[in-house]
């Protein structure tokens, strides 16, 4: 799914601003802790800065379902179960779930959302 | 008593801002390596004066309870040297607070100078570090106290904001072990 250029310009912008990056390092496709080396704590500053410049409120929770990541309902073993996926596409159908599908194991879930979910999440905010 | 690098509250408002004053001192071994001739006082210490002035600002509700550290300089710009004799105002704006963390906004001016301006965002660390504060209650209250804190602090509405009784509380319970140990020695033959 595209995203529009405005909105990604924009979250490009507080991408480099918070996490001092380059601009050619924010791809659609790079990964907020992989490739750009997001920290926990650098994601209340993103928020800010997508909050400021897009007008909009961000649950942390619509990022990070913890309770999906943590319940016995939704995680055995360590891995999400068929329930929490779906439960997962239901409350975050603006991010590609394919690759984590395959296994989803809880500790990688941290580096699932790339530069294009966020986009799509921002999108789906001031729709 | 912890370190700090503020002197004194002269404005507090409930999660919104705070301003404090810092008497920069020739006896506080100032710097003088990098500019010989010209000392000075590291960055670093101002940033340490506007994190104390915004982490206090940010973890005052809910009576200082909240276990606050300072985890992020997003901006530190600095215009002009701090040196001996210059009186700093840090002041801290609140930008945005979340049950996880706060940013604010900070400027530091002197003679109404902008000398530094700064960004710094805040942690609040939940029980998996411990279900006490990072500082006993009463030598927090103690050193509030010494800052003026309660002197000019309100709310939103600009009520008065007190001590926190927690706080109250644990200075009496101190206080009461102070006493019962002086006792216990006095009570000993010498």
């Amino acid at each position: 799914m595209q995203v529009s250029e405005e909105v990604f310009s924009k979250v490009q912008a507080a991408l480099i601003d918070a996490l001092g990056v380059d601009d050619d390092e924010v791809t659609p496709q790079a990964t907020m802790v992989g490739d750009l080396g997001a920290e926990s704590i650098d994601f209340l500053d993103i928020v800010f800065k997508l909050e400021k410049s897009f007008g909009i409120k961000v649950a942390t929770e619509d990022l990070f379902p913890k309770d999906i990541l943590t319940e016995s309902t939704y995680v055995q073993d360590g891995k999400v179960t068929a329930t929490g996926i779906a439960e997962l596409k239901k409350r975050m159908p603006w991010a590609d779930l394919s690759k984590f599908e395959t296994n989803p194991r809880v500790q990688d879930f941290g580096d699932l959302l790339t530069v294009s979910d966020l986009c799509r999440y921002v999108e789906s905010k001031i729709a | 008593m912890r370190w700090f690098w503020i002197d004194r509250f002269i404005e507090f408002v409930r999660n919104t801002r705070a301003t404090t004053i810092k008497n920069v001192s020739f006896g506080e071994e100032p710097i003088d390596d990098y500019l010989p001739g010209h000392p000075h006082y590291p960055h670093s210490l101002i940033i340490e004066g506007m994190a104390q002035t915004g982490g206090l600002l940010v973890s005052e509700e809910g009576g200082f309870r909240t276990k606050t550290v300072l985890a992020k300089v997003s901006k530190a710009v600095f215009h002009e040297l701090i040196v001996p004799g210059d009186q700093i105002f840090l002041t801290a704006v609140v930008q945005d607070k979340k049950p996880s963390g706060a940013i604010i906004e900070g400027t530091v001016t002197v003679n109404g100078q902008v000398r530094a301006e700064l960004e710094l965002s805040f942690a609040f660390l939940d029980d998996r570090f411990g279900e006490k504060g990072l500082f006993p209650p009463e030598d927090l209250l103690r050193t509030l106290r010494i800052l003026k804190l309660f002197d000019v602090a309100v709310d939103q509405n600009g009520n008065r904001i007190h001590a926190p009784e927690h706080m109250l509380e644990a200075e009496r319970q101190a206080a009461r072990g102070i006493i019962q140990s002086r006792a216990i020695s006095q009570s000993k033959p010498a």
